[in-house]
């Protein structure tokens, strides 16, 4: 299977026909999720977009084993969710940065590694490297409640890669800031994902992160939540300011958003477009 | 859980709220806290559980079903306390004799494997006892039966309590209302609010009896002193607790402190005021009872409960008897605000102090 | 004021710079001119029967000095007894505090005890509790304390071990944490600013119980049956004494928590107060 960047064995996460129902009070059930297919290479970033209830938090937590689809399988670093959830392959990051008030930054980037008992000067090492890799260093002994929010959101990345997972699972976690914080996020963000080869799912509302971000946006629509588009982010890297002012960058944000649109407006579903059908067929 | 005013950082992230219940802001130097009622933890707990009996009596929420969760929780109270009661005596107590039970001639007998003199029939009446108890008369040659006497006892102490809530309740929001509008003032005498807390009010009983004699009067500022704290420190939470943005959009229009407290900050004060308004109505009533004993009030359940005590040995239901009454009384006044609860905030989100 | 935007952050939990302490001594100026203002002018106020009844603080004085080794007796008696009922109720509270969390029945039968409890004047079973315990043994005064501390402990204990924010309980599973971790380093941390609180609100409920529980009858040598012979005996001044001790008492040991709370989870003070 061919993807983006790179040629690689085996997807690190597969999702085959996985489906979602929630129970309603009064009976019945919502159906989140539908028919979702989709594989995402080692070393991807893959963001998920589309209008509230496509489901995509849902998904998200279904890779991360968090929820428990109804039907489909999935497949992470060849194993199944719950067993990559028990293997901590992955690390996630919310919307919140939901960081423990009574720890230090230090203590709160170190918790992962005590559960997983990792001792001693190993473990401060890595505690050093992250907080280094954020640009948090020197904020060892502050309180949360001490960081503004674009650091506490740093923290919690740092605190999600203290372990090295192989997969990063990220909620739209910039979704509580402004816009310049956003932006610099990113631009970290990336650059956190160069440096370790971190396999991404990003979650968010907003295209313009979306397409700078990733290399394939996955595009989601509601009711039921269902891929139904994915589309290729053929940027080159290392990308920066200047990538959000070429023309390419514009064309692509367009793409995304007629995608969006599209399907808001109730395009036709039988009617299969070059793009559904690679999305419902998996990629390749 | 409470909310926290934004500072002014626009990037800051909106964290959820961790802190369990403190009043953020200048109070806080004091070290002012205010602990939710406990009935209110219970309920929140209850609402908020996905297990056991609370999943099912926590999922009611509208104003009929809210009254029947308190309700249910103060039956189910008596209910276990009951159950506990009587096996506390099954294990423990003195032997449980029964003969020529309802008529039938059958008998019965059973001798506690333990014995501990905390359960002993004088001190711990089985519960059947002090019902029986309740339907004689109060006294030898008198008509008037124990649980007549005890309920005029009761509205007596309640009046009381009532009185000393209402007043309470005023000057709780006077002082709170006085102490949002000016700092100095809230600096100079918070502590000592709170310190009029920490004072136990049994020492300070007998001086106020004296100083303004026997009688209701004494009893009333008992009751009062025990309500006006929690309202105070609820209103002051209150009181604050409007979105700044909600308080600068009134300042836009140019509005007088006086209306912006009148259209937001008190109808915003409301639901912290219920919170505090069940913690004084059982405050009020046992302010009212521990005052009716120096108070010298002979009408009242606390001369009652010295009375009784006196004569526990020729009776000892009479005294357990007056403390289920009083008990009564406490749990009537509360559901009385509860509903008053339901009522006024229908509609509105359930806040946790 | 609020919390600083972020500029020259302090590392939390050290002593603020003296430009804080400061800072903080000014502001409770306001409360102690206050203070001395009100020690002043009752010192200074004359008039009959008020005199009489709430004598000047110098009688109150000379009362306390004339009676020295009675006060001190009868203090640390009824001191005891409500710190006894203070500890043995929190630890009670503790205990049961994490049953309820932990099991969903224990939680059952407790939340409506607990309701029950704070709606009704606990305070009435105080001549009970004397008769069951003797009413000249301190332990009668203890356990009238324990009772009302309980209920409050319990309630803030259950509160904290099982109210914690949805999203960390899900970062901890992300993470395949165990139950007695997620116990250790989520639920635990969460509770203990809810166990202060009560513990604070306990301190005044444990001197209440104490002195109520001596009001019903106690041996001569404890705060609450001075008040009332002396003033039986008309001399006010000792029963003021008395008083004041009493209230001295219960201030003391709720500062004394206020400061144990500062030394075991100082994150919390740092965050409550919104300042570094």
């Amino acid at each position: 299977m061919t993807v983006g960047a790179g040629v690689v064995s085996a997807p690190v996460v597969r999702l085959a026909g996985v489906q979602k129902a929630f129970p309603v009070k009064g009976g019945g059930s919502t159906v989140a999720l539908q028919g979702i297919d989709l594989d995402i290479a080692r070393g991807e970033f893959i963001s998920l977009i589309g209008p509230s209830g496509c489901g995509k938090s849902t998904l998200l937590r279904i890779v991360g084993d968090l929820i428990t689809p109804s039907a489909g399988t999935v497949q992470v670093n060849g194993k199944p969710a719950p067993q990559a959830r028990l293997d901590r392959d992955y690390g996630m990051v919310f919307q919140a940065p939901v960081l423990f008030d009574w720890r230090t930054v230090e203590a709160n980037v170190r918790l992962p590694l005590e559960i997983q008992k990792v001792r001693g000067a190993e473990r401060d090492r890595r505690v050093q490297e992250m907080l280094d890799l954020v640009e948090l260093t020197g904020f060892h002994k502050h309180y949360p409640h001490q960081l503004s929010g674009g650091m506490q959101q740093r923290v919690a990345i740092a605190r999600a890669l203290a372990f090295q997972p192989a997969i990063l699972l990220m909620d739209e976690p910039f979704g509580a800031l402004d816009e310049m914080t956003r932006e610099r996020l990113n631009a970290e963000v990336l650059r956190v994902w160069a440096q370790t080869g971190t396999t991404v799912i990003f979650v968010t509302h907003s295209i313009p992160e979306a397409v700078f971000l990733s290399t394939r946006v996955v595009v989601m629509s509601a009711r039921p939540g269902r891929i139904s588009d994915v589309i290729d982010i053929d940027l080159s890297q290392p990308r920066d300011e200047t990538t959000r002012e070429t023309d390419r960058y514009y064309e692509l944000v367009t793409q995304v958003r007629e995608a969006l649109r599209g399907h808001h407006e109730g395009a036709p579903v039988g009617v299969p477009s070059k793009e559904r059908a690679r999305a419902e067929g998996g990629i390749g | 859980m409470s909310q926290r005013p934004d500072a002014a950082a626009t990037d800051r992230a909106a964290a959820p709220d961790p802190s369990p219940g403190a009043v953020r802001d200048e109070a806080n130097a004091f070290l002012v806290e205010d602990a939710a009622g406990v009935a209110d933890v219970a309920d929140a707990l209850a609402v908020a559980s996905t297990t056991g009996a609370e999943a099912i009596v926590g999922r009611w929420s509208s104003p009929a079903g809210r009254l029947l969760r308190s309700v249910l929780a103060l039956v189910a109270f008596f209910v276990i306390v009951g159950v506990a009661w009587q096996a506390f005596k099954w294990v423990s107590g003195d032997p449980w004799r029964f003969e020529n039970i309802l008529g039938t001639g059958a008998s019965y007998f059973h001798q506690p494997p333990f014995r501990l003199i905390q359960a002993t029939d004088i001190q711990l009446p089985h519960i059947w006892d002090i019902a029986y108890a309740m339907s004689e008369p109060v006294q030898r040659n008198q008509d008037t039966s124990l649980a007549a006497y005890l309920l005029g006892a009761a509205v007596y102490t309640w009046a009381e309590a009532a009185i000393g809530f209402v007043i309470g309740t005023v000057i709780g929001i006077v002082l709170a209302s006085i102490f949002v509008h000016s700092v100095l003032v809230e600096r100079a005498f918070v502590p000592y609010v709170i310190a009029s807390q920490t004072i136990p009010i049994v020492a300070l009983a007998p001086i106020i009896v004296v100083g303004f004699g026997r009688g209701l009067t004494s009893v009333v500022i008992i009751a009062t002193y025990l309500t006006f704290f929690p309202v105070t420190i609820a209103m002051m939470r209150g009181l604050r607790a409007p979105d700044p943005r909600a308080l600068e959009l009134m300042r836009s229009y140019a509005a007088s402190r006086w209306s912006i407290y009148w259209k937001v900050r008190l109808p915003a004060s409301v639901p912290y005021l219920f919170t505090a308004l069940k913690i004084a109505a059982a405050a009020s009533v046992v302010g009212a009872v521990i005052g009716e004993g120096p108070g010298g009030v002979k009408d009242g359940l606390g001369r009652a409960i010295v009375n009784f005590n006196q004569q526990y040995i020729t009776g000892p239901e009479k005294l357990w008897g007056t403390i289920v009454i009083a008990s009564l009384t406490g749990i009537f006044f509360y559901l009385v605000v509860r509903v008053a609860e339901i009522i006024v905030l229908r509609g509105r989100q359930k806040m946790e102090a | 004021m609020t919390a600083s935007t972020g500029s020259a952050p302090v590392a939390g939990g050290r002593l603020p710079p003296t430009g804080a302490v400061v800072a903080r001594a000014v502001r409770y100026l306001p409360a102690i001119v206050v203070f001395v203002a009100v020690l002043v002018l009752w010192e200074l106020s004359t008039g009959g029967e008020g005199r009489r009844v709430i004598p000047p603080p110098s009688s109150i004085w000379a009362a306390a000095q004339k009676n020295a080794e009675v006060l001190r007796e009868a203090a640390l008696n009824t001191f005891w007894e409500a710190i006894g009922g203070l500890v043995i109720g929190t630890v009670a509270g503790i205990a049961v505090g994490f049953a309820s969390a932990r099991w969903a029945i224990a939680r059952d039968i407790l939340l409506p005890v607990a309701i029950g409890a704070s709606t009704i004047p606990l305070i009435a079973i105080a001549p009970i509790i004397n008769n069951w315990f003797g009413v000249l043994n301190p332990l009668s005064k203890t356990m009238m304390a324990a009772l009302l501390v309980f209920f409050p402990i319990v309630i803030n204990v259950t509160r904290g071990l099982v109210q914690v924010q949805p999203a960390a309980l899900e970062l901890m599973r992300s993470y395949a944490a165990s139950p007695g971790e997620v116990l250790r380093k989520v639920r635990i941390p969460n509770m203990l600013p809810f166990l202060f609180t009560a513990l604070k609100v306990s301190t005044t409920l444990a001197f209440i119980g104490a002195l109520v529980g001596e009001y019903f009858g106690g041996s001569s040598e404890v705060l609450g049956r001075v008040v009332l012979t002396s003033m039986s005996a008309g001399s006010f001044s000792l029963a003021w004494a008395a008083i004041l001790i009493a209230s001295a008492g219960a201030i003391v040991t709720y500062l004394l928590v206020g400061i144990a709370e500062r030394l075991l989870i100082p994150w919390y003070a740092a965050l409550r107060a919104g300042e570094i």
